[in-house]
């Protein structure tokens, strides 16, 4: 009865997504007020019966109703309730269903909040919203129903891949999807500006919130997908390069380069044409990403079932999207009226070089990404893209962009000053030498490459604060002054130093964890010790022990620094009946910012047990980074001027912040 | 400085920053790319010792022999021929005695597949895409490597995936539909 029910939610609200993709259209064009105000509506009850769909799903995955394929293959009666939950997008028709549910969450926002919009205006973001949503409901009902019955209902289900039993797996998603999805509002209003051939800074004050919470989440969706790799997968890699990870690293350069731009427009009216183009591409990266995992063109862990079928309607899909929408652009662009000048040193020539940077680096991530996929289906040559290739290419595109990001904020608008902001980042340039110098001697002259990038990661985070103290005049006005200013600064203005920091912060982070990782491999018995830069790891014994769907060997390790006990690590291997598969739980000491790592291999028949161990240094950084990143993000979001649903700010206000 | 003078500059530095980007890529795609080999073609191609690729095939049944401090060695074999392996280090939890395999390494001058990285990608009904093809297109796929070959193959996991490598297995639809 639920599944029939969480079925039928889905097809109304298909014929909800139908109406308001018609409707809405035919009333802008006609003026009609009624007809307009249909899109509000509709975006509304869709979202409700989307979610009333969604619920249906969760329900059948809680109460483990067997007799329904998607609960059967993916559930298991035993498996803890959490899991359950999270079992419902841990697979592909659930996944797709998070998809469009949040997807119909953010057009019901847009209804909700969008009340200060002009009104052919959200008339049209919601109908473009609509065929995005009609398409991918159409997808789900024809190829891909979470719904469908077993005729002969089995006792007990095949349980949840056990890579996915983890706390991840009920964040990761979520927050991937909420950042991917959150684009397509950036999206319909780049196509609805296109389509009324209208385009001002109003308009890049309305999309910027939006594309600022799609990036917070993209942000932290990434962060923590490598922080889950990291601790699940036993080995303590972060990030691979793995096809699925540049599918969601593409849409987010693609996404801080919209953000960036975006600036420019809401200040200065100029970079119309380029922002409405980066607003398209980081939502069709954002489909692309939809269609490399879902349809398993090139499959990896996150990579679930495959179909072809599936596999050529989401590829018809994006074809539409992005085919469609780059004609539009194409077609309708050089309507748009060009905007204000700017001198190439100034706050926007910055701003614009940041965006090369970044959509020349996204590039490179596409190419390495797709060439491989391409050169199999044209010569059938099987080759692997892997971390060199982007380390030779990301890496140089991405080092001369973090040079460059300290300079950004210190230029003024129209024409800078580049010798004054130089003079003003004499500070943080002195502090990296003097940390490039320290660092070296520390090491003992061990590579000049990772001294060499962390006085790069201090410049970008010692200049990020110098900017702070050059706006609130720190050092030249009294301490209360600068307080005072400091407090009157606006969000967003503390948001980049926070995004800017942050990005200084990760740098540190990669830098430590990759040159300084140390490893330990080996074969150990009860009683052996390891030792690792300075710790002690005595392997004290190992026991049995039975989880809820799962039984467990865990090995206790009594860690020693300098003779003294510090605490005690239990990794262990689970093995799953079920499915008749085994994982790795790696344990993880944190001291500081750092880590030992303890995970185990096989276990051989005399009992001694393979182990590897590692310790990694200030490794915590590379998420801290995204973290305050994704701060930043949300002080400049909490920015008065920027507030989701802020009646539009008067004239004299206005006038006052371009002072500023 | 003139409208013209501003828009050349920033289209110049656009073309330069992108010319810089493509001269990357190419040279990335000369030296940093790893071609996929099975052991058949090994013998055809006489790779040169040194030179980084990737191996796949199936762990012959029998040839596995751990050594000392977690060394082992074992043959990859597609079915004509067989190659060394040797490797020190943990093994994937999924790596077993006649299962599809993938190691990357380069051989050394006496014949031996050196591997520092080895990918057991698969489950009990699935092996890696890369062996899969390759055993189809010699025509020694046989339907008990998979209950759905077909959709094993078709589902593989990028090479690339070495997050996997550690044995997570690839998450699998059941064989209702």
């Amino acid at each position: 009865m639920i599944a029939e029910a969480g079925h039928y939610a889905l097809v109304l609200a298909l014929a909800l997504a139908l109406i308001q993709s018609t409707l809405p259209l035919l009333g802008a064009r006609w003026r009609d007020v009624a007809l307009m105000n249909v899109a509000r509506s509709t975006a509304i009850a869709q979202l409700m019966f989307v979610a009333a769909s969604f619920a249906a799903l969760i329900t059948l995955h809680v109460f483990s109703d067997f007799s329904v394929v998607n609960v059967f293959e993916n559930s298991h009666s035993m498996k803890p309730l959490i899991y359950k939950i999270t079992g419902v997008w841990g697979n592909h028709e659930g996944s797709m269903l998070l998809w469009v549910s949040i997807l119909a969450l953010f057009g019901g926002l847009v209804a909700m909040l969008g009340n200060n919009l002009p009104l052919s205006l959200r008339a049209h973001v919601l109908a473009v919203q609509a065929w995005i949503a009609s398409a991918f409901y159409l997808f789900i009902l024809i190829t891909s129903n979470p719904f469908l019955r077993i005729a002969n209902p089995p006792i007990e289900g095949r349980d949840l891949n056990p890579v996915l039993q983890d706390i991840g797996l009920a964040v990761h998603p979520p927050m991937l999807y909420l950042g991917y999805v959150g684009f397509s509002i950036s999206f319909s209003f780049a196509v609805a500006a296109l389509i009324e051939g209208r385009i001002d800074a109003a308009w890049a004050r309305w999309v910027r919130p939006w594309t600022l919470v799609a990036w917070i989440f993209l942000t932290l969706g990434i962060a923590m997908g490598s922080y889950w790799a990291y601790y699940e997968l036993g080995w303590g890699g972060w990030w691979f390069w793995d096809p699925v990870e540049n599918a969601s690293l593409m849409p987010w350069l693609a996404g801080t380069a919209l953000l960036h731009s975006l600036v420019v427009m809401e200040k200065r009216n100029a970079l119309k044409i380029w922002t409405i183009l980066l607003s398209i591409l980081a939502f069709s990266l954002s489909l692309l990403g939809t269609f490399l995992v879902r349809s398993g063109v090139l499959t990896s862990v996150h990579a679930f079932a495959t179909d072809p079928t599936r596999g050529v309607f989401i590829l018809l899909i994006l074809c539409i999207f992005i085919g469609g929408s780059l004609s539009l652009y194409a077609w309708r662009a050089s309507a748009l009226k060009q905007g204000g000048l700017f001198a190439p040193i100034s706050r926007e020539g910055a701003l614009v070089l940041n965006n090369l940077f970044l959509t020349s680096a996204c590039a490179t991530v596409f190419v390495g990404t797709l060439y491989p996929l391409a050169l199999e289906v044209i010569t059938g040559d099987k080759i692997s893209v892997g971390a060199p290739f982007f380390n030779l290419t990301f890496g140089p595109l991405f080092l001369p962009l973090m040079i460059t990001v300290p300079f950004g904020p210190l230029l003024a608008w129209k024409r800078g000053d580049l010798l004054g902001a130089a003079q003003r980042l004499m500070g943080a340039g002195i502090a990296a030498l003097i940390i490039v110098a320290l660092v070296w001697a520390w090491t003992l002259g061990g590579g000049t490459f990772a001294p060499l990038a962390i006085g790069l990661a201090v410049f970008v985070m010692i200049g990020a604060l110098s900017d702070l103290a050059e706006r609130i005049g720190l050092f030249r006005t009294p301490l209360g002054t600068a307080l005072r200013r400091a407090r009157g600064l606006p969000r967003s203005s503390w948001g980049t130093v926070f995004a800017h920091a942050g990005v200084g912060v990760a740098l540190i982070g990669i830098v430590c964890e990759t040159t300084w990782n140390s490893e330990y491999i080996s074969s150990m018995k009860p009683g052996d010790v390891a030792r690792i830069a300075g710790y002690e790891l005595k392997l004290d014994g190992v026991r049995s022990a039975q989880g809820p769907n799962f039984r467990e060997m865990i090995a206790q390790f009594s860690v020693r620094l300098d003779g003294r006990l510090l605490d005690t690590m239990t990794p262990s291997k689970r093995s799953f009946a079920t499915r008749g598969s085994t994982t790795t739980e790696a344990a993880l000491l944190t001291r500081g910012a750092s880590q030992l790592y303890v995970s185990l291999g096989e276990i051989a028949g005399d009992g001694t047990i393979a182990v590897r161990i590692y310790h990694k240094p200030l490794v915590l950084l590379i998420w801290l980074g995204p973290v305050l990143m994704a701060f930043g993000g949300l002080l400049s979001l909490s920015d008065r001027r920027l507030r989701v649903g802020a009646p539009k700010p008067a004239k004299s206000i206005r006038g006052l912040q371009a002072a500023e | 400085m003139t409208r013209k003078q501003r828009r050349l500059t920033i289209i110049g530095g656009s073309l330069a920053v992108l010319a810089v980007a493509a001269a990357l890529v190419l040279n990335a795609m000369r030296d940093s790319i790893v071609f996929f080999s099975t052991p058949a073609m090994v013998a055809e191609k006489h790779i040169q010792a040194g030179k980084r690729f990737r191996l796949g095939g199936l762990v012959q049944p029998g040839s596995l022999v751990r050594g000392e401090n977690l060394a082992v060695t074992f043959q990859v074999g597609d079915g004509s021929a067989t190659l060394p392996v040797s490797y020190r280090g943990l093994l994937p939890d999924l790596f077993r005695e006649g299962q599809g395999v993938i190691a990357e390494g380069a051989l050394d001058s006496s014949g031996v597949f050196k591997a520092d990285t080895v990918l057991a990608k698969h489950d009990e009904n699935y092996m890696p895409k890369d062996v899969a093809d390759a055993l189809k297109k010699q025509g020694l796929w046989k339907n008990e490597y998979g209950a759905k070959p077909n959709d094993g193959a078709k589902s593989e996991s990028n090479p690339g995936a070495s997050r996997a490598a550690q044995g997570a297995p690839r998450p699998e639809q059941g064989a209702l539909r």
